[in-house]
């Protein structure tokens, strides 16, 4: 186990380094002269004055030495100042991370809870209508783009049933320690980002316990005696909640890159929606901070999933 | 499939009453056929692609030709629940600018339908060509070649996709078809990741099989037993993988132009339709439900016949 560990350890540090070549390649290969963005609007800007900035930035550097730079930087979490905003990159993306986490975490935390309930009822009920509802739920959660459904149930909840704040994350006048007020402001855009997840969950669960309760030591404990809750729940629920980890790096990649729409969508002050904004306006040190955030926070998940997928089911063998 | 396993061989003197010759492909053909939301979903698909194909017939305006006199007309039933804005010349209305919304949403048949096409074949050449590469050369090559999938998985497909179309837009590449075709690159360079995976994964568990050992016996060059031996037999979940890949393309360049850098306009996508319909949602909602409805429909098709395709190709296969 130790030795899989290690192993898995080893193996993120080349993805790393590779995430990081590609992105300071995007900013690099990308048209527009980062100097000239900087300096945007500044008056008397002399050909001089270029020179010295080019210099001062070492942009006049060959770019592997560039690279080795910036990335010597960025490790320190210097990804370098804002073209727009004048303040350094990472420090700004920080101050929106926890609006972020806070969005993914109650998405997921929906998405499994009614996910698997939806999946294991559909599963115990098979065949009845409420597993034909359930089953059409779970392909229509495909089929519903998030943008619109977003927009929808903002005009609907917020603009004409006035229940729900309509987007941000707090009411004016509301200070942060308000659990109430924030808690409608996340409810929306976090059942939205949940959408899909509840979706692939509710399938998943419902094929695989479906597939458990065939088995044979369901049998054999329906054979001994147990009463049908010990079996399902006892039984047959552990055993098909097997998937709803092995899934969840798929589905936390969803969350990471669904959360960029649905932030846009609500205006929640997130990363997502802050390194979209940088991208359409080419602030690259932000682009480069937040997508070596994302990516490094995705090869951590993966990771993370793979260690409690070895440890929910022994019966996979540690390659 | 074809090559491994050939079902009802006969003997020559085969009688009468001696079954029929069926392959295992038209087994599942039939299987799909026998499928009624797999059907549904095909007919939706060819009536898509028809009206795709033949817009510039069928459509009875010019898509970007605006009539401000006659605009946010509404869809002409809705005549007869009260509505005095309708006008029998406008089917389903028309738009903000008094563009017709049925030219349009045909005209944007078009993008959805080519985006569900060229990138996912895009997809499944770069992931067909690595996946079989790493699997079966193994060694170095697979060393190589899985370090670099492992980077581009560990980004958030969404995010990555959004930041090579925002970033390089306004080059030469971005201008190309009005930028469509910089979207075709940015969902190929993401989405390969999944399917070489796969791929890779069937070649592992087939190339020690013996009939993979007997071509090689007889001296089959490995490019020879690539594709006459090893493809054949992985062909299935390959193609259940394809059919999942051509909503998801779809959803996401109606994500692109929703967020407002997908195809340039005034060309009509159902994204861009959505986008700009919010504008006017609280005075009529058709110019946003019109399109959505057809993006809706379009993926649960489409989703229908993956799982069509999925049950008829493997029935063992699960998710």
């Amino acid at each position: 186990m130790r030795e899989f560990v290690i192993r898995r350890l080893l193996y993120a540090i080349p993805t790393l380094i590779g995430i990081s070549i590609i992105t300071f390649a995007i900013a690099r290969l990308s048209p527009g002269d980062p100097i000239r963005l900087f300096t945007f609007g500044v008056q008397n800007f002399t050909q001089d004055d270029y020179n010295r900035l080019v210099h001062a930035y070492g942009l006049d550097k060959p770019l592997p030495l560039q690279y080795v730079d910036w990335v010597t930087k960025a490790l320190q979490g210097n990804f370098g100042d804002s073209f727009i905003y004048h303040r350094e990159a990472f420090t700004m993306l920080t101050e929106r991370l926890g609006a972020t986490l806070e969005l993914a975490i109650a998405a997921l935390i929906l998405q499994i809870l009614i996910g698997v309930t939806l999946g294991v009822l559909a599963a115990l009920r098979r065949g009845s209508w409420v597993d034909n509802v359930i089953r059409v739920l779970g392909v229509a959660g495909h089929a519903v783009p998030a943008f619109w459904l977003g927009q929808i149930l903002i005009i609907v909840f917020a603009i004409n049933l006035r229940w729900l704040p309509s987007q941000g994350l707090l009411g004016v006048g509301k200070s942060q320690t308000d659990v109430l007020d924030y808690a409608r402001h996340l409810l929306l855009p976090a059942f939205v980002l949940a959408l899909t997840g509840i979706a692939i969950y509710s399938r998943i669960l419902r094929t695989e316990t479906l597939d458990v309760l065939s088995q044979d030591f369901i049998r054999t404990a329906h054979a001994k005696g147990l009463r049908e809750r010990t079996v399902v729940y006892g039984h047959a629920l552990r055993n098909a909640l097997i998937p709803v980890v092995t899934a969840l790096g798929g589905i936390l990649a969803t969350l990471v890159g669904g959360a960029l729409v649905i932030e846009q969508v609500f205006s929640w002050p997130g990363v997502g929606q802050f390194t979209f904004q940088a991208a359409i306006a080419k602030d690259y040190p932000i682009v480069q901070a937040g997508v070596m955030f994302t990516s490094t926070l995705l090869v951590l998940s993966y990771l993370l999933r793979d260690l409690t997928y070895a440890f929910v089911d022994p019966r996979i063998k540690v390659k | 499939m074809a090559t491994a396993v050939r079902a009802g061989m006969q003997p020559a003197d085969s009688t009468v009453f001696a079954r029929k010759q069926r392959s295992l492909w038209r087994d599942a053909l039939w299987r799909l056929f026998r499928n009624r939301a797999a059907v549904m979903g095909m007919v939706v698909i060819a009536l898509a692609a028809f009206v795709a194909i033949t817009a510039q017939v069928v459509a009875p305006y010019d898509p970007v030709q605006q009539n401000t006199p006659k605009q946010l007309m509404e869809p002409i039933w809705t005549r007869f629940f009260g509505s005095r804005f309708t006008d029998s010349a406008y089917l389903l209305g028309s738009d903000e600018l008094g563009r017709d919304i049925l030219t349009r949403l045909m005209y944007g048949s078009r993008v959805s339908l080519v985006v569900g096409i060229v990138p996912v074949a895009m997809v499944f050449i770069i992931g067909a060509t690595i996946g079989m590469l790493s699997g079966y050369v193994g060694g170095w090559v697979d060393n190589v070649l899985m370090r670099f999938t492992d980077v581009v998985y560990a980004f958030p497909d969404l995010l990555f996709v959004i930041i090579i179309v925002a970033t390089l837009r306004n080059t030469d590449l971005g201008l190309v078809m009005d930028g469509l075709l910089l979207i075709f690159v940015a969902l190929a360079i993401v989405s390969w990741v999944g399917l070489a995976r796969l791929i890779r994964g069937q070649v592992l568990s087939l190339k020690h099989r013996e009939f993979i050992e007997a071509a090689r016996a007889m001296g089959a060059s490995p490019v020879r037993i690539m594709l006459k031996h090893l493809f054949p037999n992985i062909l299935a979940p390959v193609i259940v993988s394809i059919a999942f890949a051509v909503p998801g393309a779809m959803l996401t360049e109606a994500t692109l132009s929703f967020l407002g850098i997908g195809v340039r306009p005034p060309t009509p996508t159902w994204g861009a339709m959505i986008n700009e319909g919010f504008v006017v949602f609280s005075t009529t909602p058709w110019p946003v439900l019109l399109p959505a409805f057809c993006i809706s429909i379009v993926l649960l098709a489409c989703t229908f016949v993956g799982d069509g395709l999925r049950d008829a190709l493997d029935p063992r296969m699960k998710i």
